[in-house]
């Protein structure tokens, strides 16, 4: 058996050895942000059982690139409100939203996050937005794992194409 | 404004806070914690940041409206939840069930002790390192939550157990699948036994942390496996019996010293335990009313509604995949006979005039259940410990007050105690073999 | 030992301070004078009735009538499976009554939450403070005339309600 040789379909390619591509830099930029959310579960209630199973095994939001739990604000990009916000709570989220380092992105999970959900009361904020802003909102009573992947996918389309904050850009 | 420890805390000792938030923590719960060295000399518990406001939202929703808060409660095991609620309005009300139904109710509620138990487990070895046993736990869940699925129509949040019955019968095929699920179910506890039992780190961090005496536990009001941890035999099931559990075979598994790793091992028994009374139940249960298989044959229901304004509809008629399991023939197993307490059958509803007024009488305002004046406590056993309803009515068909025992108030009103003395590490492995669910704590 | 003999053994000895004896729904009920629950519930507790298990702890509130709040406290015994409700009426001006955290250990967080959502006031509580709500709340929300949707935010929100 001899060595076998690299095989290329394209001869440009073997000019340029490593092989390029064109695209803008806002494109390749939004491209490597959406598959590297670092993410922080701010669980409180219900919803996060459901978080739990996604998260796991079975449906595995990993493949994603969101595997990536961390447990401090100030090393993530998105925030993961799952499960009902009370009056007493809402101080600490706001804190733990403000922490975050630019960019950073907030999915709002389950009904009680939209807008208080069946808990209509003097003890619950009527929706998170009324806190902090919210990119992608889960409807459902919990939702079911499916629809947590679902609003991930959603939230790496909107990191994809929306303009993005560079350093050196917002300097001028 | 200063909490208490600030006050009373040594101003040379330090004080750190974990929570509500915390990486180590499941669920929303604050403690701050007074530390000479890494030694935990006083400590404090905050609860409170999952206050839903339960009691008075029932108290302006109908009875039959506010199952579904009941859900929420503990919301790893909602039919356990549900089933507490629903035998309270049962007793006041003096309904008698089905078998089928109490056997139904029995089936459903074991599952959802063992799904229950496994997330506890599986946040407590989480919250340890131990990542592998968790994994493995949550499979095992999914594998009982697809059944409860299949029967309820729903994961978590199922509103089932209704007052007078259950919503829908049991699923054709259940007995393979759940033959399959417990045979993974027993793999995986086997797994774990392997994985945990002898291992050195596992015992370091739980063995002789945190260990609660009978009479501490007694004192604080404990249920469940923290309280047969610490050697009492007190299970609601056995003390008593409620459904069909005085015919079945079961032991109720104690610990020895009351540490963590014991209230660990109960769990993992309990857990065995309650897999033997499915099959039981899935032995004993009596037949369906109705045809076992799915209602393939039948009548489309537009062509019942068309039928039905000319004449009186005498055929079965075929149901929305939806309501899979509540078709009328199927109500005698399933549901009581009065029918003042019950839905009547979607098929009456919509073919005759009988069944629009008992829908309209169910569900119209100041009609529907409404219980004789007076209160009543009752309880049955959760996942973790006694839950109890204590139901006031004034007649009407609101409920005056509506108030639970909620069984992980009162183990993590203890936990202040327990933590006393130990170092910072030993809070995770303590909180987490407490089992703290924050519906049911704050409700 | 039976249910029947604690209630007959309670008839005798505080014959002054119980002053109903009832049943509802099958479960035993006795309503005792204020001043003498924290003595009833010692001798349930210590003699051979042993009810060692304070259950549930807890209030309600019926505007409108006179005396207007109600304590309801749930004791059970483990070794005679025995269970017992006990009332008490207390007058909205003097909302006071002892606190049993010399008995039980859980009845610490049990009293604060009644004081929380009701504002009973428990005598030589160590502790008594809010539970579930947070400081600067105003008012208590399991009473009848707070209003259920009456909501004071902790921090200002980015827009108000709607409605």
């Amino acid at each position: 058996m001899g060595r076998i040789k690299p095989r290329h379909h394209y001869p440009e390619e073997r000019k340029y050895k490593g092989g390029f591509f064109t695209t803008k830099l806002n494109y390749v930029m939004g491209w490597g942000r959406k598959f590297s959310l670092f993410h922080y579960p701010f669980i409180t209630a219900c919803c996060g059982m459901e978080y739990m199973s996604a998260a796991c095994a079975h449906w595995d939001f990993d493949r994603f690139g969101v595997g990536m739990t961390t447990f401090s604000p100030r090393q993530s990009d998105m925030l993961f409100v799952v499960g009902t916000i009370s009056q007493k709570e809402a101080p600490v989220l706001r804190t733990v939203y403000e922490q975050m380092c630019e960019p950073k992105w907030v999915i709002a999970c389950g009904a009680c996050t939209l807008s208080g959900g069946i808990y209509d009361n003097y003890a619950v904020v009527q929706g998170i937005d009324k806190i902090i802003p919210v990119d992608v909102f889960i409807p459902g009573c919990p939702p079911r794992p499916e629809t947590i992947l679902d609003a991930i996918e959603k939230l790496q389309d909107k990191i994809q194409y929306q303009q993005q904050d560079w350093r050196w850009k917002s300097k001028k | 404004m200063p909490t208490r420890l600030q006050n009373e805390a040594n101003k040379e000792n330090l004080l750190i806070n974990m929570g509500p938030s915390h990486p180590a923590m499941h669920g929303t719960i604050r403690i701050m914690l007074e530390l000479d060295g890494e030694k935990i000399l006083n400590s404090e518990v905050e609860v409170g940041y999952l206050h839903r406001g339960f009691e008075k939202t029932c108290e302006h929703k109908t009875f039959f409206n506010l199952l579904p808060y009941t859900d929420r409660l503990n919301y790893v095991s909602p039919l356990i939840n549900n089933l507490g609620y629903v035998m309270t309005m049962e007793k006041m009300l003096g309904i008698e069930t089905p078998e089928r139904s109490q056997y139904i109710r029995v089936i459903l509620c074991e599952l959802s002790r063992v799904s229950d138990h496994l997330t506890a487990l599986a946040a407590m070895t989480m919250e340890c390192g131990a990542f592998t046993a968790f994994l493995y736990y949550i499979q095992a869940r999914e594998e009982l939550w697809n059944i409860i699925e299949e029967t309820t129509g729903a994961r978590m949040t199922t509103s089932y157990i209704r007052i007078g019955g259950v919503r829908a019968d049991l699923h054709p095929d259940i007995k393979t699948r759940l033959a399959k699920a417990t045979k993974i179910n027993r793999r995986v506890l086997k797994d774990n036994h392997g994985l945990l039992d002898k291992n050195r780190i596992w015992i370091d961090r739980t063995r002789d942390v945190a260990v609660v005496s009978s009479k501490m536990a007694v004192n604080y009001g404990f249920g469940g496996p923290c309280l047969r941890a610490s050697k009492v035999n007190y299970d609601v099931r056995k003390a008593q019996p409620y459904l069909v559990y005085d015919q079945l075979d079961f032991e109720v598994p104690l610990g020895d010293n009351g540490d963590n790793y014991d209230r660990y091992l109960v769990r993992m028994k309990e857990m065995e335990q309650s897999l033997r009374i499915i099959e039981q139940c899935l032995n004993k249960i009596p037949k369906s009313a109705g045809p076992e298989e799915l209602l393939i044959k039948g009548l489309e229901p537009e062509d019942a509604i068309k039928t039905s304004r000319s004449k009186r509809v005498e055929d079965t008629i075929k149901l929305s995949p939806n309501l899979e399991g509540s078709e009328k023939v199927k109500y005698p197993g399933i549901l009581t006979e009065d029918k003042k307490y019950i839905v009547p059958p979607k098929e009456d509803t919509y073919t005759s005039i009988e069944g629009l007024i008992n829908h309209f009488k169910f569900f119209m305002k100041d009609h529907g259940i409404r219980p004789p004046k007076g209160d009543v406590y009752f309880s049955v056993e959760g996942g973790s410990g006694e839950v109890g309803y204590y139901i006031v009515s004034d007649g009407t068909d609101k409920p005056f007050r509506l108030h639970l025992r909620g069984p992980c108030f009162h183990i993590v009103s203890a936990l202040e105690e327990m933590i006393k003395g130990h170092y910072v590490a030993d809070v995770i492995p303590t909180f987490g073999s407490l089992n703290m669910i924050g519906g049911e704590l704050d409700r | 030992m039976e249910i029947k003999k604690v209630i007959e053994e309670l008839k005798v000895k505080f014959k002054d301070d119980i002053t109903e004896f009832s049943k509802q729904f099958g479960d035993d009920v006795i309503r005792v004078k204020r001043e003498s629950l924290r003595d009833i519930v010692r001798f349930l507790k210590k003699t051979p009735h042993n009810f060692a298990m304070l259950l549930d702890l807890t209030c309600v509130d019926y505007m409108g009538e006179e005396p207007r709040f109600e304590m309801v406290y749930h004791l059970y015994s483990i070794s005679n499976k025995n269970r017992l409700r006990i009332k008490i009426r207390l007058d909205e001006n003097d909302l006071k009554i002892d606190s049993l955290t010399s008995l039980w250990g859980n009845a610490n967080w049990l009293e604060r939450e009644v004081f929380d959502m009701f504002g009973v006031h428990f005598n030589e509580h160590p502790d008594l403070r809010r539970l579930f709500m947070y400081d600067g709340f105003e008012g208590y929300p399991l009473r009848k005339d707070y209003p259920l949707r009456k909501r004071q935010p902790i921090i200002p929100m980015r827009y108000e309600d709607a409605d």
